[in-house]
């Protein structure tokens, strides 16, 4: 518990202290330096669907602002698809239109794309990042990264992506979901949990999944798909995973409350130092009610990274 | 935003706070237009990684394709058939004047006349895209003169004629060229006119039927030899028999070949066809609705006494009556008027009356890929509209020609 308290305190302190006061684990506060552990892993239990894209749309809006982002210096965030983030981009899109967020100087880097389906294709994920996001923002094209499901060599383009990651200088921020299986992005069960950006089998299970994107035609599901891997994940520098929805409950489970097992890739982050879990009430439905009722406790902590919500209005 | 564009430089520009009728509904989208045409913006985004050099804000209103009126014989004091010395001058003042209705495309149509005048005039008037300059001309539509005697109307009987044995022949010495028309109305029941239906059709002119008392047999007949179009129906046509419905059954013959559809003609102006008549029509064939005016000379002028040729026409509001009488001499009503009039009697939705003054005349001329609808590709040819119908602005080629 005491550890506990003090990454509560320290939460309060940093939240409080000014740029050189405060340099990665050390914060100078009244002559004294504080050694904390910045590492968290944090739960937000959010009432419902729409509470917890608001909520994680309000933490990308206040990372994004905090930033500071300009010409020399892109904040760059990690993106998914499905239906998951479906209403986290409403809200990001609201935010920008009511003039409070801007992505002029915001890099994305998309976690996956079909192989073999073509770019315009309805469900392609560039369609969908296109209809359900870029269209309704001020993003640079030039500064958009999704993987071309579509070249001849799709090796040499899975390493290009890691390498443009990297000239971004990294990823400030990766927003991912989670399947039914457990994966995140494409890496599948039995991923290996160091692995990179490279060409996935899909999953009887996640075609399955897919399967409603395709008029329920199993045959009209692409089979593979280039993926960024666990371990480019585990690269970025903070991880927002958004679980919402029954069907994702064992999921969840397996991913933090049983251990670290590339059967279920996303178990994998229990070692990142710093991922957020926001998910919605029936999330949690396979949870033990001892963990549940632990992180609701913190609700009061979590809500101080969305309350007050930051705008570029007020610069 | 920096602009990277790899396959044009051309400025492109975005319309935005706008609903688009796109796919036959009215979608929040925004539209996007280069060089003319209409954008993918998508493409444009990721292939290009290009973006918007200027915006227009549509202030919610609606845009719709600009509309194509297939039968129009003048407006302002010209009359087409009439103004046989200056007729250029006179189809340029006419669509310039249509741009304010909506109308972006037209058929300037020609009444029955003799073979001189046809010599004289056809040549005079090219097909043309429109601009600044007015309405583009999709070519003359040529009402007559082999139509019937019963069914003149106003047509001079004295220029009337049939098909001899050679009805294409007769056909080219009557017109003297068939370059720039788009359209022959004629009566089906005339002798030899299946060989003449065939021949127009092949060479790309619709074949429309019209001021004729052809049984629903013989209009069926010409139907599947290439006639596509019904001219202003209910009117110069047999009236509906239960037992002969005569042109006015191909709304719903059976006869009709599967991939055709058949279009007719309406003058929704309230007063030529009675509002009840138009929703028995759009009721049984509502995909084939095309909206005309058919309107006449006098359209545009002020309301009261005109001298227009050798008739004295009085008007009063949206009717037109021989001066001193109630007999109507012609429609005035605009292309406009008739898709709020249609709309408002038929109880169709806001899509289905744009669409019978856009879509369905560019499917009927052929033309529907680029003209006529607002997907990828398609001319850039708009109207501007408000939630009452009534036109704010209109654009050709992405150009503004006309703003309220």
């Amino acid at each position: 518990m005491t550890f506990i308290y003090a990454s509560y305190f320290c939460i309060l302190f940093s939240e409080n202290c000014t740029k050189n006061l405060c340099s990665g684990n050390r914060l100078y506060f009244r002559g004294v330096f504080f050694q904390f552990n910045t590492s968290k892993m944090r739960l937000v239990i959010l009432e419902d669907y729409n509470e917890a894209s608001e909520w994680a749309a309000k933490y990308i809006r206040n990372k994004i602002i905090q930033f500071k982002a300009s010409a020399d210096r892109y904040f760059t965030l990690g993106l998914p698809t499905g239906s998951t983030p479906f209403g986290c981009y409403k809200k990001l899109i609201e935010y920008h239109k009511s003039g409070d967020l801007s992505f002029k100087y915001v890099k994305t880097f998309n976690m996956d794309e079909y192989v073999g389906l073509p770019r315009d294709h309805p469900e392609s994920y560039h369609s969908y990042m296109w209809n359900n996001f870029f269209k309704h923002i001020d993003i640079d094209p030039c500064n958009v990264h999704i993987l071309d499901g579509n070249v001849t060599d799709l090796e040499a383009e899975c390493e290009a992506f890691e390498k443009k990651i990297a000239q971004a200088g990294g990823i400030n921020l990766f927003v991912g979901g989670i399947g039914p299986d457990g994966h995140i992005a494409f890496n599948e069960p039995g991923s290996s949990l160091v692995s990179r950006t490279r060409v996935k089998t899909l999953a009887k299970d996640t075609i399955v999944a897919n399967a409603r994107f395709f008029g329920n035609d199993l045959s009209k599901v692409p089979s593979m798909a280039l993926t960024v891997g666990v371990g480019t994940v585990m690269d970025a520098r903070e991880v927002m995973i958004l679980i919402t929805g029954a069907h994702k409950a064992f999921a969840l489970y397996k991913a933090i409350e049983e251990g670290v097992n590339h059967m279920w890739t996303v178990s994998a982050f229990q070692q990142h130092p710093r991922t957020i879990f926001v998910c919605d009430e029936d999330a949690t439905l396979e949870l033990r009610v001892k963990t549940v009722k632990y992180f609701k406790g913190l609700m009061h902590v979590h809500n101080r990274l969305v309350d007050p919500v930051l705008s570029i209005k007020d610069e | 935003m920096p602009s990277n564009k790899s396959v044009s430089d051309a400025p492109i520009t975005q319309f935005v706070n706008c609903r688009i009728l796109r796919e036959h509904k009215l979608q929040r989208e925004d539209l996007w237009v280069r060089e003319g045409k209409i954008l993918d913006p998508e493409k444009l985004f990721f292939d290009e990684k290009g973006s918007a050099d200027q915006r227009v804000d549509c202030k919610g209103h609606i845009i719709a394709p600009g509309f194509i009126d297939v039968q129009i014989n003048g407006g302002y004091g010209i009359d087409f058939s009439q103004a046989t010395d200056y007729v250029k001058g006179g189809v340029s003042l006419v669509a310039k004047k249509i741009l304010e209705h909506g109308v972006t495309s037209f058929l300037p149509t020609l009444v029955t006349s003799p073979p001189d005048i046809y010599h004289k005039v056809l040549p005079k008037v090219q097909v043309q895209s429109g601009g600044m300059q007015g309405a583009g001309v999709l070519g003359f539509h040529l009402e007559g003169p082999f139509i019937s005697l019963e069914k003149k109307g106003a047509h001079p009987e004295e220029y009337l004629r049939s098909f001899l044995s050679d009805g294409m022949s007769d056909l080219i010495e009557t017109y003297g060229t068939l370059d720039n028309v788009a359209m022959v109305t004629l009566a089906p029941e005339l002798p030899n006119s299946q060989t003449v239906v065939r021949e127009l059709t092949q060479r790309g002119i619709t074949v429309s039927l019209g001021h004729s008392v052809a049984n629903l047999s013989q209009a069926e007949n010409a139907v599947q030899h290439g006639a596509s179009f019904i001219t202003h129906l209910f009117n110069a046509m047999l009236p509906f028999h239960h037992r002969d419905p005569g042109i006015v059954g191909l709304l719903t013959s059976d006869q009709v070949p599967q991939s055709r559809t058949v279009f007719y003609g309406m003058i929704a102006d309230g007063i030529h066809t009675n509002p009840a008549a138009l929703r028995i029509a759009h009721r049984a064939h509502p995909k084939g609705l095309v909206l005309v005016t058919d309107a006449i000379a006098a359209m545009g002028l002020p309301p009261g006494r005109h001298t227009l040729g050798q008739q004295v026409i009085e008007i009063q509001g949206l009717h037109a009556y021989v001066a001193g009488t109630k007999t109507l001499c012609g429609s005035i009503a605009t292309m406009d008027m008739c898709v709020r009039h249609f709309k408002q009697a038929s109880g169709c939705t806001v899509e289905e009356s744009l669409e019978a003054a856009s879509l369905h005349p560019a499917q009927l001329l052929g033309i529907s890929h680029a003209k006529g609808v607002l997907d990828y590709g398609a001319d850039a040819d708009l109207v501007l509209l408000d939630d009452s119908l009534s036109i704010r602005a209109t654009y050709i080629a992405g150009q503004e020609v006309w703003r309220k």
